[in-house]
């Protein structure tokens, strides 16, 4: 019956996961509460009724959170390209180089490893999803997925390929596995053809994959 | 998990909800104030078994990892928590009239 038919495109149309226009879910204050949510709400304010946070503390930590972007990690990089000496410093411990530029990274231990024209670093975090995210921000999805976490380590050619990116052969590909406090951020290649611009100029050719090595930088 | 089989690389993302930026906030902070550290939040992640990571999102595996650490420091007791969280059911049905509670 037509009837019948409509109904199922109906319940097609708006099966699990998907909007009614189509599009993925995306999880906002208007989304039901779940089991999750819940526990998050109750968690949240148990801390905060027994003073162990205030709900400003909460914010802060939010809004720090989201003014972090690839951005920090570009001028970064872009200061290692014009300055050697900033470069050699990065290279010898990035957590006090990036706190020479500003950036908070905390207590954790940060490594550059850098790209050069026979070696090109990747990074992962086979545990769950350690990410330089003091100078990148939040990890993005795929990084935490189980499909990148189990074949970055096994396959990164193939991985990288998925990317774009196709590398020779005669290119070391070199696979870091982060922890907690061990983190990796990739000092890409500078783009050749780049001699006569200025760091800003430089930082805008960064891109967040070409910081975790799933991309290079963007050509001039 | 490294080194296994697995499938081509998702490469949709979405944008983080706010309760999922403040369970992040939640780790944070609670970390700094020594109320776990990353190896107790590790342990829980690993004893909820492989079912956890192909069923629970990300932050859902985190909040209960916070969640069970913070329980084992004594930040609040399962009790405290079971009747915070009916209580909160009864708020609404969505997350912004829930959490407006506040």
């Amino acid at each position: 019956m037509p009837h019948d038919h409509r109904d199922h495109d109906h319940h097609h149309f708006h099966h699990e996961g998907m909007s009614p226009s189509g599009h993925p879910y995306r999880g906002d204050n208007d989304g039901p509460l779940g089991y999750w949510q819940r526990m998050e709400i109750a968690v949240r304010e148990l801390l905060v009724e027994k003073g162990v946070l205030t709900p400003a503390e909460i914010a802060a930590q939010i809004e720090a959170m989201d003014a972090r972007s690839p951005a920090n990690g570009a001028a970064v990089v872009a200061r290692a390209w014009v300055d050697p000496d900033f470069k050699a410093r990065l290279l010898a411990d990035a957590s006090a180089a990036s706190r020479e530029m500003g950036f908070d990274i905390g207590p954790l231990n940060l490594i550059a490893v850098e790209n050069t024209a026979d070696t090109h670093n990747l990074i992962v975090c086979t545990l769950c999803s350690c990410y330089p995210r003091n100078l990148l921000g939040l990890p993005p999805d795929w990084y935490k997925t189980r499909a990148y976490r189990s074949r970055a380590v096994r396959e990164p050619r193939s991985v990288l390929r998925e990317f774009g990116l196709e590398l020779p052969d005669d290119v070391t590909v070199r696979v870091h596995d982060s922890t907690a406090d061990m983190r990796y951020i990739v000092l890409p290649a500078r783009p050749e053809g780049t001699e006569g611009m200025d760091e800003a100029q430089l930082a805008a050719l960064v891109t967040r994959d070409s910081m975790i090595g799933t991309g290079v930088p963007r050509q001039p | 998990m490294g080194g296994q089989d697995a499938g081509p690389v998702p490469m949709e993302g979405h944008d983080f909800a706010l309760w999922e930026k403040r369970v992040d906030a939640l780790m944070v902070l609670c970390g700094q104030k020594d109320l776990f550290t990353v190896d107790g939040l590790r342990r829980a992640l690993e004893d909820m078994g492989e079912e956890a990571f192909e069923k629970m999102s990300y932050y859902e595996r985190w909040i209960a990892a916070v969640n069970q650490n913070l329980l084992e420091a004594g930040a609040y007791s399962l009790e405290e928590l079971a009747a915070r969280m009916d209580e909160v059911a009864r708020r609404g049905e969505s997350y912004g009239e829930a959490q407006a509670h506040a």
